[in-house]
Order: C-alpha cells, then structure tokens, then sequence
C-alpha cells in the first residue's frame, strides 16, 4: 500500500518546509510553491511518497506551518 | 473579435432544429416517446401544464432501474466533466445512511460559469420542468431528502416561477449563482450551498462521497438532469437512437463567436462541427478555427471542422465536447490575439486561492500577451510551454489545467501565426 | 540553612525561572515571525526553526511552571491557586503580578492551541496564535514591576536586548519585503477560503 502526501492548494503559502525535508520528491517553483519533481499531472497534488521517505513525509506534514499537508493511504 | 461577441443573455435562442410542436394529448400519462432530435424543447410554453403535455407525468422513479437504464444509455455529465451519470448516481447512493449525518443531497447546477455558454440559460429558461424532472427522480434514486436548484442570476426568474408551479417540488432550494468562470466546478457548488460561498475547495475523495456537510453530495448539470427525466421515462434504448454509438442521445450547443446567428442548438451527438457552424450560418470558409468546449476546450482549425462533435473527434485537438461551446473565429482574426485575451480573462477568474494558479496564470498569460502584442522573442513558446506545464495538476480545481490546456492548444492551432510573430509579422495584420 | 535563608533562596530561584521563562519567550517571539516569513536563518533550515520555536515555547511553560510553583512557598509573594488563573487579586503588588496571572492565562490559550493545531484547524489556531503578541509585553512588564530585579541594572539591559529583539523582529514582519518571495510572487492568494484576519 503506497501512501500520498497530498497537498491542499488553498492553505499551501509556499513556506518551504516541506521542500526542506523531502528535497527527493519535491522542489520549488519560481513563487516558493513545492513540485513534485517526477510526478505527472495528475500525481501533483497526491505524490506518492517512496517508503524511504515516509518518515520525513511525516516530519513534513506534522511541521507544515499551515497544516497544507496529509497523508493517504491509496 | 471581442469576449462580448456571445449572445446577449435573455434573447430568445431558440434550438431551431425541428419546429414540429407536438400531438397534444389532454389526458397526460401516456405520451408517446419524442421522434428525432427535438427532444428537450417539446413543451409548447413554459407551465407545467404545456410540459405535461408533451412528455406525460412524472414517472415513479425505481432506483435500480433508473440507475440501470442511466448505465445503459451511456448519459455523461453535460456541465464539461462527462463524468459517467449512473456511476455518479450508484456511488452516491452508496454512501448515503439513514443517519442524518449521511442522508444525501443532490444539487442541480444551472450556474453557467462559462461566459460563452448560453445553453442552461435557455433550458431553464424554456423548459424548466424537465430539469425539476429530473432532480426529483435522481434524488428519489439516491435517496435524498435535500434538493437545491443552483442557477445563475438570468435563470433564477424562470426557475423560481416553475418551481412555484409545482407541489412536488416545495422541497428544493432555490440557490443563484454568482456570476464567476469557477462558481459551477463542483466543490464551488458544494461551497455555495453549504456555506454561501462559491469558490472551489480542497478535497480527496468525491462529492459522491462526503460533500455539502460532509454529506454525500450529488451535483449534476441541468442538461443532464433533463436527459435524465427522459431517459426515466422513455429508456435507454430510445435515448441511443438518435446519435452515435460513442456519443448517443442529443446534446445541447452555444454556437457563438464571428457567425451571423449564435444560437443554442439541440443536435445528435456526434455531429460534425462544420454542420454545427452553419446552422449558425457560418461557412467554414469565413473562419480561421473554431474553440470547442469553451474557454478550458481547445481550437479547432478551420480546415477540420469535419471533425465530429465527439469525444474521440476532438481528442487530437486537445478538445473535448465539454459544455457544448462552440465559439468560431472569423478567418480575419489574429489567434493569438484572440487566444491571449482569453488567457487575460482565465488568468482573471482564480478564484484566488491556491499559489500555483494565483501566480502562474497571469505569468502564462502575460507571456502570450507579449507573443500576441509582437514581441520578437524565441524563448517565447518554450516559456509559455513551460508554465503551462508548472501549473497543471496543482490547483484545488482543474482552472490551471483548463487553462493550460487551452492556451498549449492556441500554440498548436495557431503556429503558423506564432511563427510570423517571431519573424515580426503577422499572418491578419501584415 | 534556617528558614530566612530557604526564603531567600526560593526567592531567588523563583526570579531566576522567571527571568528564564521570559528570555525563552522573547526567542519564541522572534522565532515564531522568522517561522512566518518563511525564510531559513543562516545555518538553520526552516524546519528547524518551526521545531525551535516550538520547542522554546514548551521550555518557557517548564520554567514557568517552576517559577510558578516556587512561588507557592514564598512567604512575600503568598500567591494562591487562584491567584495563578485569576489576574489582581493578590495581597503583594496587585497589579504587577496580576500582569503575570494574565500572562499566564493568554500563554495556556496560545500553547493548547498550538499544540493542538492539526485538530483545531488553521483559523483557530491562528486566530489565537495572534495573543502572542499581547502576551510577551504583558510578561516583560510583570517581569519589570513585579520582580525585585525590575529594576536592578542587569535585568534591565536584558530586557531592553529583548525589547529591541522583538522590536526588530515585529517592524520586519510589518515590512512589504518580509515574507519570501514577495518580490516574485504576483499576488498572495487572498480567496474566501483563507483567513480572514491580515496576515
Ligand atoms: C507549542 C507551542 C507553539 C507552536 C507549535 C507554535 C507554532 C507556530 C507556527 C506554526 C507559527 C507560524 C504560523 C504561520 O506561519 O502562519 C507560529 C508563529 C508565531 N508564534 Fe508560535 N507556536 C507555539 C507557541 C508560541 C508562543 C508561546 C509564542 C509567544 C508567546 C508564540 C509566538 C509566535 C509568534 C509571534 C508568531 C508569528 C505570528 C505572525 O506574525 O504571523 N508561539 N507559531
Ligand atoms: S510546508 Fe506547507 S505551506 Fe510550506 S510549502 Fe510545504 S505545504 Fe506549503
Ligand atoms: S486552482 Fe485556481 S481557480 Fe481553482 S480553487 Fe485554486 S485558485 Fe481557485
């Protein structure tokens, strides 16, 4: 079972932590905004996060300053 | 080319199509199935009365059979997603309980956000009654105790006078929409209803599934809803009889843009968009392309206009029925200068919220503003491309996407003028 | 040690906490707007500073609770448990300490809901988060008035560093440059969906 971090645009601010603690999976746009760096459009909002990361994915979404983040099992 | 080229709201568009007014029958019920294309308008005016004439009564809705029938007639969503209606319907009801918490909601959207669309407008407008038609039978089917009719402002008039007419329709609320490109996406709707406020929100699973107050939420087009009350009573082999077999039943078109008549057209599903453009009196000769499927569709040129009105027709073209908009562009026009205000006006319509299209669709459109306005810059195409690309997927609602997807398709449709551009030229204006 | 001499030590121990509790919440002031312009500080990553922050915060309400207890035993200060959640009423400097009690209270309201912060949701969480502001100068001025160091001359230059600390940090946060990337952003979403207090 793959877990998601999901990414909900309307509180994102563009902070960068997540950036910080996940810097495999995702980078930053020209705004500060996170992107996951392999995904195709459709995984951009739901990225799936490698097992190997989950424990900073964790990190991520508990760190968030505006609770942007969570993640789903699918 | 102006924005302001689509029919003015209110004018009686008719859909022309057939004008055969229907054998009346006064003694409702057995009424016999619609022959042809002219399906949704058969009403000889607007009362409840004209309408049971022409199509009988209510039918008492089974849920099964209705959902079965749904499946089976291959209805899809008429408000752009083309979202399969039974599956929509199915999972709805699924997730509903008898606790209050689960029981269901089902929400007409008559909103109409597309500035070049036309077609709600009139159908609420004209035939009002099969669209309560089918928001009493889909919530019968699924179950639902709350109804809400969400209509834009120039259809609430309508609405609300057919509603008036009807006991068995107390129950549904009457909601209108603001006049905002994201006020019909779904969530907005969910939104709207539940909080009064119809902007788009974050979500992870379907309406279907925890919507208006966590409630399974149903939200269907008017247009669909309408093809629903039929298809409840005549079937879905009747429904496929008109039409093809990947885009059967009828549909409803806004023909509008550089043709001498716009106009709400209800044609067969499948048909050519060249045969679209002249029942609005437009030769393909006269036209440069034509945008399919509204501001997030994607342009047509005019050399292909014998592309059906279909799903796989309009696939290479980045298009897709969507909404049923057709906006042609006369072939004096500049694309990109057309396709740029365009892009203005989406860049515009952010419903303000999610950083990506906040920032990145003005950047895009700014930078095919500067390709339009005659900048001689190479980069220019790459750049455009490449915020398309940053943008798409990373919105609480598909507005980058659409976006996106429509100003790419103007690089393809257009590149002959994208390259006159580049060269200091330009392919209208020289 | 007989039982003047416990008094004075409690006393001092109870002003040490206290002064303590108030260094760390001026760092967790400053820390919290770093936190909020989203920008790293030299050498340390932006996480670390949310942890930072957080984690001064929680040290504060440990020395608090220390300085708080201490004072329970103090035969000056005679405060009484309800004197901790109650402000002005107690029998030594009424107002000055009663400075402290309210402290206290808008500190408990700050801290339950930041730490609670992912069940609460984001407007109530920040919508509190702003009593940060009225509880650090509401500490500094107990801690001013009421302490026997108020107005000794090391206290004072401590809390005119914090002062100036905070001081600064709050005149940058109200700066147009502050939060990172405003400069390339178009325009900061401001949608219906969002707070509505400014931000
Ligand atoms: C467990 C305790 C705490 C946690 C988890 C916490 C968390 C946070 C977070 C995540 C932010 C950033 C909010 C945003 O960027 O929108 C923040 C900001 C801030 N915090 Fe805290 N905080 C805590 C305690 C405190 C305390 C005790 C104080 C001071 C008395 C404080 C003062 C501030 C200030 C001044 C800001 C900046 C607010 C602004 O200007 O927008 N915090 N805090
Ligand atoms: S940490 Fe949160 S606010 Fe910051 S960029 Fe990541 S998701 Fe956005
Ligand atoms: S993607 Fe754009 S239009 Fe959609 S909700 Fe976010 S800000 Fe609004």
């Amino acid at each position: 079972m793959t877990e998601t971090l999901h990414i909900d645009w309307t509180l994102c601010d563009g902070r960068g932590l997540c950036t910080e603690l996940l810097p495999e999976l995702l980078g930053r746009d020209e705004w500060g905004y996170p992107v996951a760096r392999t995904s195709p459009a459709a995984e951009r909002s739901d990225v799936p996060v490698p097992v190997a990361l989950l424990a900073a994915a964790r990190d991520a979404v508990a760190l968030c300053p505006r609770q942007a983040l969570r993640l789903d099992r699918c | 080319m102006t924005l302001t080229d689509c029919p003015p709201g209110g004018a009686p568009l008719g859909p022309p199509g057939d004008s055969r007014t229907p054998g009346i029958p006064l003694v409702s019920g057995a009424v016999g199935a619609p022959e042809g294309t002219a399906r949704l308008f058969l009403a000889a005016s607007t009362t409840l009365a004209a309408h049971r004439a022409a199509y009988g009564d209510l039918p008492t809705a089974n849920a099964d059979s209705l959902i079965d029938q749904l499946r089976l007639s291959s209805l899809d969503g008429r408000g752009g997603a083309a979202f399969p209606v039974w599956r929509k319907l199915a999972s709805t009801r699924e997730h509903s309980g008898r606790a209050k918490g689960r029981r269901p909601i089902v929400i007409a959207n008559g909103s109409e956000g597309e500035p070049l669309s036309r077609k709600d407008m009139t159908l609420m407008t004209r035939a009002p009654h099969l669209v309560i038609d089918g928001l009493l039978l889909a919530a019968a089917a699924v179950g639902a105790p709350d109804l809400h009719l969400y209509v834009s402002a120039r259809a609430a008039d309508a609405a609300r006078l057919a509603l008036d007419e009807r006991p068995d329709a107390r129950h549904v609320t009457l909601v209108t929409a603001p006049d905002a490109f994201v006020a019909g996406e779904a969530t907005a709707v969910a939104n709207a209803i539940e909080r009064g406020v119809s902007v788009p929100r974050d979500h992870v699973v379907h309406l279907s599934e925890s919507g208006v107050r966590k409630r399974p939420t149903l939200v269907q087009n008017v247009e669909t809803l309408a093809q629903l009350a039929l298809i409840a009573r005549f079937g879905a082999d009747w429904f496929r009889s008109v039409g093809t077999s990947d885009e059967p039943g009828t549909r409803l078109v806004t023909v509008t843009g550089d043709v001498p008549a716009p106009q709400v057209l209800e044609v067969a599903g499948g048909t050519a968009l060249v045969h679209l453009l002249a029942a609005a009196g437009a030769g393909p000769g006269e036209l440069r392309a034509v945008l399919v499927g509204g501001y997030h569709g994607g342009w047509v040129p005019a050399e292909h206009v014998g592309a059906p009105f279909s799903k796989d027709g309009l696939r290479m073209f980045g298009a897709a029925p969507g909404a049923g908009v057709l906006m042609a562009l006369a072939a004096s026009s500049c694309g990109l200068a057309a396709s740029a205000l365009i892009a203005d006006y989406l860049a515009a319509q952010t419903a303000g919220q999610c950083g990506p299209c906040v920032n990145g669709l003005p950047a895009l459109a700014g930078v095919l503003r500067r390709l339009a306005g005659g900048a001689v810059d190479a980069a220019l195409p790459a750049e455009i491309a490449r915020l398309a690309d940053l943008v798409t997927g990373r919105g609480s609602c598909s507005h980058p996407d659409g976006t996106a997807r429509f100003v790419l398709s103007t690089l393809t449709a257009f590149a002959d003028d994208v390259d006159a551009h580049l060269h200091g030229r330009c392919v209208v204006n020289p | 040690m007989d039982a003047a001499q416990l008094d004075a030590a409690l006393w001092a121990f109870g002003r040490g906490t206290g002064v303590v509790a108030l260094v760390a919440l001026t760092l967790s002031v400053v820390l919290g707007i770093v936190t909020r312009s989203g920008r790293p500080l030299p050498g340390v990553p932006r996480f670390s500073i949310t942890l930072l922050h957080r984690n001064l915060s929680l040290l504060a309400c440990v020395f608090l609770v220390i300085h708080i207890v201490s004072l329970f035993f103090d035969s000056f200060a005679q405060l009484t448990p309800l004197d901790v959640v109650v402000p002005f009423f107690g029998d030594f400097l009424p107002f000055w300490q009663g400075l402290g009690t309210v402290a206290v209270d808008l500190l408990i309201a700050v801290m339950v809901t930041a730490l609670l912060r992912n069940r609460i949701g984001l407007r109530a969480f920040r919508t509190v988060h702003w009593l940060a502001y009225a509880t650090w100068p509401i500490a500094l001025a107990h801690g001013i008035g009421n302490g026997t160091d108020g107005t000794s001359a090391w206290f004072l230059w401590v809390s005119a560093l914090s002062v100036l600390l905070v001081l600064g940090a709050v005149g940058w946060r109200l700066s147009t440059r502050f939060v990172e990337f405003s400069g390339a952003r178009t325009a900061s979403p401001t949608g219906s969906q969002r707070e509505v207090q400014p931000r």
